[in-house]
């Protein structure tokens, strides 16, 4: 495939098939065959414990894998409409069969994790990304790790656990996850059997809420914790995943410890849309020009404007097209309409949106 | 994200935040004086009206797109494909006549379906809500030797918002004819008709030509660094255009020529021109028949400054014509032919404009107002006549461009407007 791809890619082919690309005509033969743009069915999805679910996919031959700890945008189409959110892969990097998962906890306000949880079915097509972040494996494994985790923040860390499972790891790992009880964890079977069968893991489960009779620790996360787990912050590689206070917590105490230099985060947030909220809120940030501005409540491209950037816009009614841009994340209401969309990497018309909470477009 | 700079927005005035209303297109200085469009058969309560129930059919069709719309673009994109390649296949038979033709008949219809229903609606962000990339109004080429940035900021935004107004809206005869009373008459009116139906042949080209906007450039209104990157952009896309139909597809017909003869490259070539001049025509024509017959109305800077929404829509529906026809001959417009639908719903899926009709009809009803409408004979009838007639010498020298006499006119009207205004203010 690997031949017939790159010619497939190559210019005199682009030439031929220009202004559009190639993937625009094999689109039509097969929404699978496809030279850039990354596909895949869904082959199962798997209702975890709690309100999680793993959807089990088939990438097309345009996946270039991943590294355990990587995320993925993940787009699925309900009712005409690609829906984008970014999910973490959850599976091994070692699997045979070439399938990948990735994991998401279903959300009250998340329309994309609900539709997963509840309506998803094999043989979905769904749109993909390349596996994208630096919160990875380095390419030599020290012998020393710590894994940590809050509530669905697991799973990049998953996928790092059970990545080292394949590879015959035989170094020290300590994976610490805090959950609010056990039904809100995700793979709480998969824990206890790698908690029982992996002896180079030190399995430990925090339930913050719901703490188990004897349990080993309590409560939220403390250096405490670390010391009872013998693990040194300043000799071991640590990565932590989870919610803003969680990670904020881990790197103070890694901080005071001067062993900042140790530890690798990744924040995990679901886009909340609060449509209550009176004033504005939030944070609106150009992503290019790397300006953040508090949410004054005009619309998008007036507050770039104020903000010193000059985007292009034409008719400032929302006729003409001319602002539209890339909402990287966040949600926007549409100042005629009153609609909120709140999907990643959306084309919005600046001139018509205001910011609803924290948003970043890609000015 | 402690490395971003922060800096916070003041609410600026005029501003379209906090109400659900966006700013008025044309702005004039004087923000008191209120537009006149409309009053001769409407009041400003009854604009005001008019707007927002146009804003409700609006919001109905947003409110309802779904599923179907997204199949409906999906399909049409599959239709043309197949036609596309069946096109491009059939001439490579330049020896076996009749396949040759109906390739080129369908490698027309190819570009006509591309040009029309696919490229100009999906620019228009008809289909950005899909959150599709293949069919994102922003990352769009069409196949067309006129880049789509550029045409996209003379077409969605200087002809959809300053639609009709005289100075404004460049699509008035695009600087090159005489297609409204209201414009000068020059000259080089008097070829009219030739130009009209040379630039049929090759509308494409002159879309191209628009976009550079030489005549703003020369006008000094836009600086030399945005000409020389409309230039640059125009030339790249150019190029690209005319390698594929003249160079690249002419090519892979050498490798048959010595199982069929040597013409055959040039055969290719020729079909890909011919092609190209089918869809140019058409899109000319439908084009013309939208905007040029003789009903529709034209307008001045003065009276749409300051406009409300509701005049904002009327100057779209006064301003545009449609064409009735069969379904398939308004997919192959593009919708098009729902010119008025699509000039107050510029970004709704063209598929709708038959459905939006209906409500148009019925507020066009209501308040009294007139809706172009005829046969594609009688809009080419019309825009025919219109280029035939206005490119004659007017005996009114009021009308005539930059000659002395109309010059002193002028002068003498602005003149008598001022004392009638002083007079005013004395009184």
């Amino acid at each position: 495939m690997g031949i017939v791809r790159k010619a497939l890619a190559s210019r005199p082919i682009a030439a031929l098939t220009s202004p559009h690309t190639i993937d625009h005509y094999l689109d039509q033969i097969h929404p699978m065959l496809a030279v850039q743009h990354v596909r895949a069915r869904v082959v199962d999805v798997v209702h975890e414990t709690g309100v999680a679910s793993t959807v089990v996919l088939r990438p097309n031959g345009a996946w270039t894998g991943f590294k355990p700890g990587q995320h993925v945008e993940f787009g699925v189409e309900v009712d005409g409409k690609r829906r984008v959110r970014v999910f973490s892969v959850s599976s091994s990097a070692r699997r045979k069969d070439g399938l990948f998962s990735v994991s998401v906890k279903a959300h009250p306000d998340g329309y994309v994790s609900q539709y997963l949880h509840n309506a998803l079915a094999p043989r979905t097509l769904i749109h993909l990304s390349p596996a994208d972040g630096d919160f990875v494996l380095p390419d030599v494994i020290p012998d020393d790790l710590l894994l940590l985790s809050g509530g669905s923040g697991i799973t990049p860390v998953m996928s790092m656990l059970r990545t080292l499972r394949d590879t015959g790891h035989s170094g020290r790992v300590t994976f610490l996850h805090y959950a609010r009880s056990r039904e809100d964890e995700m793979f709480s079977e998969e824990l206890d059997e790698l908690a029982a069968s992996l002896d180079f893991v030190r399995l430990v489960r925090v339930y913050t809420r719901e703490p188990e009779a004897g349990a080993e620790l309590t409560g939220r996360f403390d250096l405490v914790h670390l010391k009872h787990l013998e693990v040194d912050p300043t000799s071991t590689l640590s990565y932590v995943c989870g919610p803003a206070g969680l990670i904020a917590s881990v790197r103070d105490t890694y901080d005071e410890l001067g062993a900042a230099e140790q530890l690798r985060m990744e924040y995990f947030k679901v886009p909340t849309v609060d449509l209550d909220a009176e004033d504005a809120t939030g944070t609106l940030t150009f992503d290019d020009s790397g300006i953040e501005t508090d949410n004054s409540g005009s619309t998008i491209l007036e507050q770039a404007e104020a903000a010193g950037l000059t985007p292009e816009f034409g008719c400032r009614m929302g006729v003409c097209n001319t602002c539209a841009l890339k909402k990287n994340h966040g949600a926007v209401r549409h100042v005629i309409t009153g609609e909120v969309s709140a999907s990643t990497d959306e084309t919005v018309k600046i001139c018509v949106h205001v910011p609803v909470g924290d948003v970043n477009v890609a000015l | 994200m402690s490395h971003l700079r922060k800096r916070n927005a003041p609410i600026e005035p005029l501003s379209a935040s906090n109400h659900n209303k966006a700013p008025a297109p044309l702005v004039g200085e004087d923000t008191t004086k209120r537009a006149t469009i409309g009053l001769d058969v409407m009041t400003y309560e009854q604009l005001e009206e008019f707007g927002h129930e146009l804003d409700a059919v609006r919001q109905r069709v947003l409110d309802d797109l779904g599923q179907a719309d997204a199949d409906y673009i999906r399909r049409v994109i599959k239709v043309q494909r197949v036609f596309d390649v069946l096109g491009r296949v059939g001439i490579f038979f330049p020896f076996f006549l009749p396949v040759f033709i109906a390739g080129i008949v369908c490698l027309a219809v190819a570009k006509i379906l591309e040009n029309m229903e696919i490229g100009h609606n999906v620019m228009h962000g008809q289909y950005d809500w899909m959150n599709d990339p293949v069919v994102d109004g922003k990352k769009y080429e069409w196949d067309n030797v006129a880049p789509a940035q550029d045409w996209k900021h003379g077409h969605n935004y200087i002809h959809h918002t300053y639609t009709n107004i005289h100075g404004m809206d460049r699509d008035i005869g695009y600087n090159m004819f005489r297609i409204d009373e209201a414009q000068p008459w020059y000259p080089s009116h008097r070829v009219n008709l030739p130009l009209a139906f040379l630039l049929m042949l090759f509308f494409e080209w002159g879309v191209m030509y628009h976009g550079i906007e030489l005549d703003e450039y020369l006008g000094g209104r836009m600086s030399k660094s945005e000409f020389q990157a409309r230039k640059k952009r125009a030339w790249q896309k150019v190029r690209r255009q005319v390698v594929k139909d003249y160079v690249a597809f002419p090519l892979l017909a050498v490798p048959l020529i010595p199982f069929t003869s040597w013409w055959v490259p040039l055969a290719v070539l020729g079909a890909n021109f011919v092609a190209n001049i089918l869809r140019n025509i058409w899109t000319f024509i439908i084009i013309f028949c939208g905007h040029f017959p003789a009903e529709v109305e034209t307008f001045t800077e003065d009276e749409a400054q300051n406009e409300t929404r509701g005049q904002w829509y009327l100057r779209q529906l006064l301003g545009s014509a449609n064409i009735s026809g069969s379904r398939p001959f308004h997919v192959m417009t593009g919708n098009l032919s729902y010119q008025v639908e699509h000039h107050l719903f510029p970004d709704i899926p063209a598929r709708r404009y038959p459905e939006v009709a209906k409500d148009v009809h019925l507020l066009v009803e209501k308040y009294g107002l007139t809706y172009n409408s005829g046969r594609l004979s009688k809009q080419i009838g019309s825009v025919v006549r219109q280029l035939a007639v206005l490119g004659r010498k007017p005996s009114d020298p009021y009308k005539v461009g930059n000659s002395p006499e109309s010059k002193a006119l002028r002068r003498e009207k602005r003149e008598a407007e001022k004392a009638a205004r002083e007079a005013m203010a004395n009184a």
